[in-house]
């Protein structure tokens, strides 16, 4: 077994934007022949660094069964209110666009995901992550770690202070920008609706250019993973406001109202 | 129904997000009835994956479903079921945690598993079953495998626990699960 060797990339976004057009009108034809087309495409060759890392058999069904019907619990114990701002870490103020990000975490039929962890991870303003293997030469930012909790209240909302995260460059080919993004973890009411995405904001132009968006084919499933600014979630002088809700679905145990006492 | 969420790749940089103190450690390592679940992930190329980031979902070892919150501040007494591992430059996982009861009389117990790893669009869920257990045999889903995709759900024991390797791609896939 040897080490991967880092290959520098050979591609253009020309060569990359041909395949991701190709990809779609493939994706297109299936459903207009009636297929199911996975969103997002987990066999998606314009991110290359998923060739070697999908698995090639469709999954198995399985029924769900008691514990895949129920989510881990976590509370008040496990996040400190200060975790939803991620403009306090430092002595000083980060630098960038201070925005609040806020939206509810739903089931498939519009039920609030209460007393649920989110997690969020982002860049800094100049499109740094703190992180080891990160090579971007952009500035780190003392004041900014990037990195947030919060657990949901009883109507599923969730809400974080931040700043709003740059662009940033990869190695998938040559030129290749990731448009801005949170990176957000979620769980809902079932084991069976955890959820890794990703958060953009609103009319990137390098949307159209960036393959890991793209792996998702239908501009409707695209579309709920874009904030809307929110003009009443912005601060009077100080910050601008953002919502997103987040629909999680999977089978879940049956749907009960909490009862009085319940947190 | 409205659209769902669609799932994008975890990335390269949780490392300094996702993790945290004890997240692997469902019981301290050592303490009694504990056992090691550990692994390696390995891509299509037999390469081992040193950016995967797994969780563990799972009954106690009477087959109670954990409902107890702490899983982020482990106090070293409360069995919370839940945990959470990044492999390291090897592509190697630990957990420390107890087996899992069956959660009805008769049914095969396992440990609930969600893959997630740079370069993977989507998370990929499946289900870790336990070495020689009896009730594996009248298992609904093991039962509808055939015998190679069945030995990629089993555990091996090993001197201190059990061993579960997972592979993404390649001749051992290891066989994923939808529950639509």
């Amino acid at each position: 077994m040897t080490a991967p060797t880092k290959k520098r990339p050979v591609e253009t976004q020309a060569d990359l934007s041909a395949e991701i057009a190709e990809r779609e009108k493939l994706s297109i034809e299936a459903e207009a022949a009636g297929q199911n087309v996975r969103q997002p495409l987990l066999d998606y060759p314009p991110y290359r660094s998923s060739v070697l890392r999908h698995p090639t058999k469709d999954p198995r069904h399985a029924d769900p069964e008691t514990i895949e019907l129920w989510s881990p619990c976590f509370g008040h114990s496990d996040v400190d209110p200060l975790e939803a701002d991620l403009t306090i870490a430092g002595s000083n103020e980060p630098i960038g666009e201070r925005i609040t990000v806020s939206g509810r975490v739903l089931d498939g039929e519009g039920r609030p995901v209460r007393n649920q962890l989110v997690e969020i991870w982002q860049a800094n303003s100049a499109g740094r992550y703190i992180h080891k293997h990160e090579q971007h030469p952009a500035p780190l930012d003392p004041n900014f770690t990037g990195v947030g909790r919060c657990i949901t209240d009883d109507e599923g909302r969730y809400r974080f202070q931040t700043i709003k995260p740059g662009p940033y460059p990869w190695g998938n080919h040559i030129n290749a920008w990731r448009p801005a993004h949170i990176h957000f973890s979620l769980f809902g009411r079932a084991f069976t609706q955890r959820l890794i995405t990703q958060m953009y904001f609103p009319s990137d132009p390098l949307f159209a250019l960036d393959p890991i968006y793209q792996s998702i084919t239908s501009q409707k499933a695209r579309d709920a993973l874009v904030a809307t600014y929110d003009h009443d979630l912005s601060t009077p002088e100080y910050s601008m406001g953002y919502n997103w809700d987040i629909v999680l679905t999977g089978p879940s145990r049956t749907w009960t109202e909490p009862e009085e006492g319940d947190l | 129904m409205s659209t769902p969420t669609p799932g994008q790749t975890i990335g390269p940089f949780f490392g300094y997000a996702l993790p945290y103190e004890g997240d692997a450690d469902l019981v301290p390592p050592g303490s009694a009835g504990s056992i090691r679940l550990h692994g390696w992930v390995y891509d299509g190329a037999g390469n081992p994956i040193p950016d995967a980031l797994l969780e563990i979902w799972q009954t106690d070892s009477e087959g109670n479903i954990p409902q107890a919150e702490g899983s982020l501040h482990r106090d070293g007494w409360t069995f919370t079921g839940w945990g959470r591992a990044d492999t390291d430059l090897n592509g190697h996982y630990t957990f420390s945690t107890v087996l899992p009861g069956a959660s009805a009389e008769g049914s095969a117990p396992f440990f609930a598993l969600t893959v997630f790893a740079r370069g993977l669009l989507d998370k990929l869920q499946t289900r870790i079953y336990l070495p020689e257990h009896p009730a594996n045999a009248g298992d609904a889903l093991l039962v509808s495998l055939s015998e190679d995709e069945r030995a990629t759900l089993v555990a091996t024991a090993d001197a201190t626990g059990l061993r579960f390797d997972i592979h993404l791609q390649g001749d051992r896939e290891t066989t994923f699960l939808n529950y639509g």
